[in-house]
């Protein structure tokens, strides 16, 4: 079910990226030459302690933040600031609360200078993939945390970028709602064959999601490790390999 | 996945304690009335009694019937009316003004920190200091006539506008821009369709502020130096020992200032449905 092969697009490039941060006059460096290669249509997933950079890392491949130093090319062309054919999806679902659930999914398209009524059309698609067709005259308010994060992701889908940067997208979600949407994210990334880059620091989700995972070093100065989770999908968090590789990755940050 | 739709009777306050055995419609209509209006009403009649048995003295407090009688004659016979038609004039045209003026210059001044700083000591001091104080310098510089009468209300309401706006605009969460730039919204756009709307409650806010000082205002100009309005029949109605007509004006007043909510609250209702600060 693994879709890598099938997608030529949506390909990252990251060379030797470097950020850093001055913080009362003291440089902090976040990113030290990290260099990666992120496939066409694969998942992604970056997990690291808090201050390992991790949200820096996406913040510079959204375009968000300028790196000090290194490259981010897309599909081999090096790219610099925002693009389209890059969509975030944030911790928080930032919807606008005085549009409707349509006119939320619509808003990326529509500032793309898509007529409003082709907009709502594409927007309608998106909203019955992430489940909320029943709730598209809803206001932002009525919605419940995970209900209101889906419409972040369809708002996101609709734009139908070659990449989406997910920083964070569960982790403001109760257990049950977070599983929930995982298991909704693996449908959707297969059906849309997009590049996904998750950032996270819940392991298991990581295990989870992704087909590789990027494990940011703890101590300044240290390697960046990579996993690859050759597991099938959809995936069971209580397999005996799955649970072998959450094991190894809590290794990964001395955690038992 | 829970889903709640609030219920708007919910939101509202409205019935928070229903009668165990609510009964027909129309009685339980007349006990929520009565609950919202029944202290006014008391008031109103306990005034009426008072005034006609001499508990109270009728020459200060006439009774409501007189009071009325002297509002009907007033608007029959138009006196009132040309009153009222001036008052709403001279507010109606500093309201508009200072909506005109108010708004776009604190859109302007909330978007762009350095004007805003530069301006803001010189608004706190203008904002401190009371209409009413600098209304003789008005008239030196206007004479006694609209103008200085215009000028002042619209000084008064412009800025509890501007300030709104600048706070509105201030406030705007910086996650939504964030949000609209990765979609690739130009500066314009995102002041338009983010900015702009999040903006509008608190727009509001001020609106509904500036609404009761231009009020304010307009009954101070009109008692200092006017022949014509509302605020001068109360004044000169008092002097030719008009009681009766001196109330009919107060309280056309007050009923000018519960219009000029109203007519804001269904607008903000309209504008802001989305906004859990809505009336």
């Amino acid at each position: 079910m693994s879709s890598i092969e099938t997608r030529t697009k949506g390909e990252v490039t990251i060379r030797d990226l470097t950020k850093s941060f001055k913080i009362d006059g003291e440089t902090l460096t976040v990113l030290r030459k990290v260099s990666l290669d992120i496939r066409g249509g694969e998942s992604l997933a970056i997990v690291g302690a808090s201050g390992s950079g991790k949200t820096t890392l996406l913040r510079v491949l959204a375009g968000l933040e300028e790196p000090d130093g290194g490259d981010v090319l897309i599909d081999g062309a090096p790219v610099h600031g925002l693009g389209r054919e890059r969509a975030v999806i944030f911790q928080e679902p930032r919807l606008l609360l005085w549009l409707r659930v349509l006119g939320n999914v619509a808003f990326g398209l529509e500032v793309q200078g898509v007529d409003r009524a082709e907009a709502e059309e594409r927007a309608r698609r998106y909203i019955r993939l992430v489940g909320l067709t029943e709730f598209e005259t809803a206001w932002p308010r009525q919605l419940s945390g995970g209900m209101a994060q889906r419409v972040g992701i369809a708002r996101a889908l609709t734009v139908q970028p070659e990449i989406l940067l997910l920083d964070e997208p569960l982790g403001a979600l109760d257990a049950m709602t977070k599983m929930t949407m995982q298991e909704e994210l693996t449908r959707i990334w297969d059906e849309e064959k997009v590049t996904m880059v998750l950032v996270t620091h819940d392991l298991e989700e990581a295990i989870y999601l992704a087909d590789r995972v990027l494990v940011l070093p703890k101590e300044k100065g240290g390697s960046v490790r990579l996993l690859d989770i050759d597991l099938p999908r959809p995936r069971d968090r209580n397999g005996a390999r799955f649970v072998t590789f959450r094991k190894q990755l809590m290794a990964e940050f001395g955690l038992h | 996945m829970t889903y709640q739709i609030a219920d708007d009777e919910e939101r509202s306050g409205g019935r928070r304690f229903p009668w165990p055995n609510p009964g027909p419609r129309i009685l339980s209509a007349a006990r929520s009335g009565l609950a919202d209006y029944g202290l006014l009403i008391a008031f109103f009649a306990g005034w009426q009694i008072a005034s006609s048995v001499e508990w109270l003295n009728p020459a200060v407090f006439p009774p409501l019937d007189r009071v009325a009688y002297a509002l009907y004659l007033g608007i029959s016979s138009g006196a009132l009316i040309d009153d009222i038609a001036i008052s709403l004039q001279r507010s109606g045209i500093a309201f508009g003004a200072a909506i005109a003026f108010g708004i776009p210059l604190g859109l302007f001044m909330g978007q762009i920190r350095a004007v805003e700083r530069a301006l803001d000591p010189i608004l706190q001091l203008f904002r401190q200091t009371s209409a009413l104080a600098v209304y003789p310098v008005f008239i030196l510089m206007m004479g006694l006539g609209e103008a200085s009468k215009v000028f002042v209300i619209f000084w008064a309401t412009l800025f509890p506008i501007l300030l709104a706006t600048i706070g509105g605009v201030k406030e705007v969460d910086a996650k939504l821009i964030e949000m609209a730039r990765t979609f690739g919204a130009s500066r314009l756009t995102t002041f338009r369709r983010v900015v702009l709307p999040a903006s509008v409650p608190s727009i509001f806010v001020g609106l509904r502020l500036s609404a009761t000082t231009a009020l304010l205002l307009l009954i101070a100009a009109e008692m200092i130096g006017a022949n014509k309005g509302v605020g001068f029949q109360v004044m000169n109605a008092q002097y030719n020992f008009q009681i009766p007509l001196m109330f009919a004006a107060i309280f056309l007043l007050a009923f000018l200032g519960l219009a000029a909510n109203w007519v804001l609250i269904l607008l903000q209702r309209r504008l802001c449905r989305w906004s859990p600060n809505t009336p």
